[in-house]
């Protein structure tokens, strides 16, 4: 179908794009990649009074080491993510998640701040942003603020930004030397959406799991930590029973929803499954 | 409704337009330019028949608007052969290996066949599979779109072709 009719901007500086935000009121959308949003356009599912298109603000590009940590621009597609040797060294769990992420053709297009800003409870990275602790730059007309990952997701398709915020970058931890790492997603056709998906960082030293980061994809309106998982993992022996006891409870404090691919029970099930593969994986166990 | 002034390069050749904003890349190609070798099968972004490459990289062109490709270069299926009898390696490989049935996917197929070989040279079977995931065969005749796409990557790579992709039955 065709879009309804629309204005159009396109900013080259942040500011710019702030001030359009501003100037649209509470009728202009922000595209970023346009991959989720021009599909919604079409269908007209939604119906903004001007599009504010981001993808050549340069301050919005681009990955940067910045000691401890790298930086990402809100603007940074898929494809230069995901084959940044930045983010392949420091946050190879982010890159092997954006791999996962819809087709080649959509990830030379998508952003990884706009699949957060977007928040999708099924989209792969917004667990990967809160299994690794990320930290969301967003700026608005009274200036930015740094917002945790922990703090943005909070419902569906909602984030704890402004309407009159843009997310400008994302911060990751390095992972540092004996952290492994894997997202496991089950999908039901190649390029689909995360039934369940697994976002894991294990930590060993000597034969034990000394630290882990889990995040679920699609376990409840947001993005969840699997904390009670974390918590037995926590100092127990790197062994296929000890990862498959903690993962036992990788569905506690979840809020899993039925819908046409799956029941919510069945939810519950895959979590723990792939909970366990994941570990597993991620501890090279 | 305000028009916007844009200029992109479709196929070599530069054209300026004036176009609505919510023109799609897709129907301001078939549309205004007549390039209608860039078909549209779905509305959902899955199916990847509209695949164009903007500035060498695979899109889909239901998938952005025609004022983004302003200042862009477009290349569709009708941008590829130099002249009748000098097509271009990927689309002389689904002829020889008969990589389509009703054809409506090809155009979308051969681009992003093109993406993939300048990305990975040399494609395992699965790594073509994977990487043509965005392009959906409603024949589903995938089998010898995969031996296209390997048969492709010997010809520009100046190999000679197995045994299993000339000839017999395939």
């Amino acid at each position: 179908m065709i879009p309804i009719a629309f204005d159009y901007v396109r900013p080259t500086t942040i500011p710019e794009a702030v001030a359009a935000l501003v100037a649209s009121g509470e009728d202009g959308k922000i595209l970023a990649g346009g991959q989720s949003l021009m599909p919604v356009l079409r269908l007209r599912m939604a119906a903004p009074s001007v599009v504010i298109d981001c993808s050549e603000i340069a301050d919005l590009q681009g990955v940067r080491d910045d000691g401890n940590s790298i930086v990402i621009g809100a603007g940074t597609t898929h494809h230069d993510v995901m084959n940044s040797p930045i983010v392949k060294e420091h946050s190879p769990l982010l890159a092997m998640a954006t791999a996962t992420v819809a087709d080649p053709a959509i990830r030379h297009r998508g952003t990884l701040g706009g699949a957060l800003a977007h928040a999708d409870p099924a989209g792969d990275l917004p667990a990967v942003a809160l299994a690794l602790d990320g930290v969301l730059s967003v700026t608005g007309p009274n200036g930015s603020r740094d917002i945790a990952a922990a703090d943005f997701f909070t419902d569906y398709f909602t984030t704890s930004m402004a309407e009159d915020e843009i997310l400008v970058s994302v911060t990751l931890p390095k992972l540092g030397a004996g952290w492994g790492y894997h997202y496991e997603k089950f999908q039901r056709t190649a390029q689909g959406w995360a039934i369940v998906g697994v976002a894991a960082a294990v930590h060993r030293s000597n034969g034990n799991i000394t630290a882990a980061r889990i995040g679920l994809t699609n376990m409840a309106p947001s993005p969840v930590r699997a904390s009670s998982v974390e918590t037995a993992l926590s100092g127990a022996d790197a062994t296929v029973k000890a990862v498959g006891d903690a993962a036992a409870s990788a569905a506690d404090g979840t809020r899993a929803t039925s819908d046409l691919h799956a029941a919510a029970d069945y939810r519950e099930h895959l979590a723990r499954v792939i909970t366990k593969r994941a570990v597993l994986t991620a501890g090279g166990i | 409704m305000s028009q916007i002034p844009i200029s992109v390069t479709v196929d070599g050749l530069t054209y300026d337009d004036e176009v609505e904003p919510r023109t799609l890349l897709v129907h301001w190609l078939r549309e205004s330019i007549g390039r209608v070798g860039t078909v549209v099968g779905c509305d959902t972004s899955s199916c990847g028949a509209c695949t164009v490459l903007m500035d060498g990289q695979s899109v889909k062109s239901c998938s952005v608007l025609a004022v983004q490709a302003n200042g862009h270069t477009v290349t569709t299926i009708q941008g590829l052969a130099e002249g009748e009898d000098n097509w271009h390696p990927v689309q002389a490989a689904f002829k020889e290996c008969h990589g389509l049935q009703c054809g409506y996917c090809t155009p979308g197929m051969v681009l992003a066949s093109i993406d993939l070989l300048q990305n990975n040279p040399d494609p395992s079977e699965q790594e073509i599979r994977e990487g043509l995931e965005g392009n959906l065969c409603r024949c589903t005749g995938y089998h010898n779109i995969v031996k296209s796409v390997q048969y492709a990557a010997n010809t520009m790579a100046g190999k000679d072709q197995p045994a299993e992709l000339t000839g017999g039955a395939r």
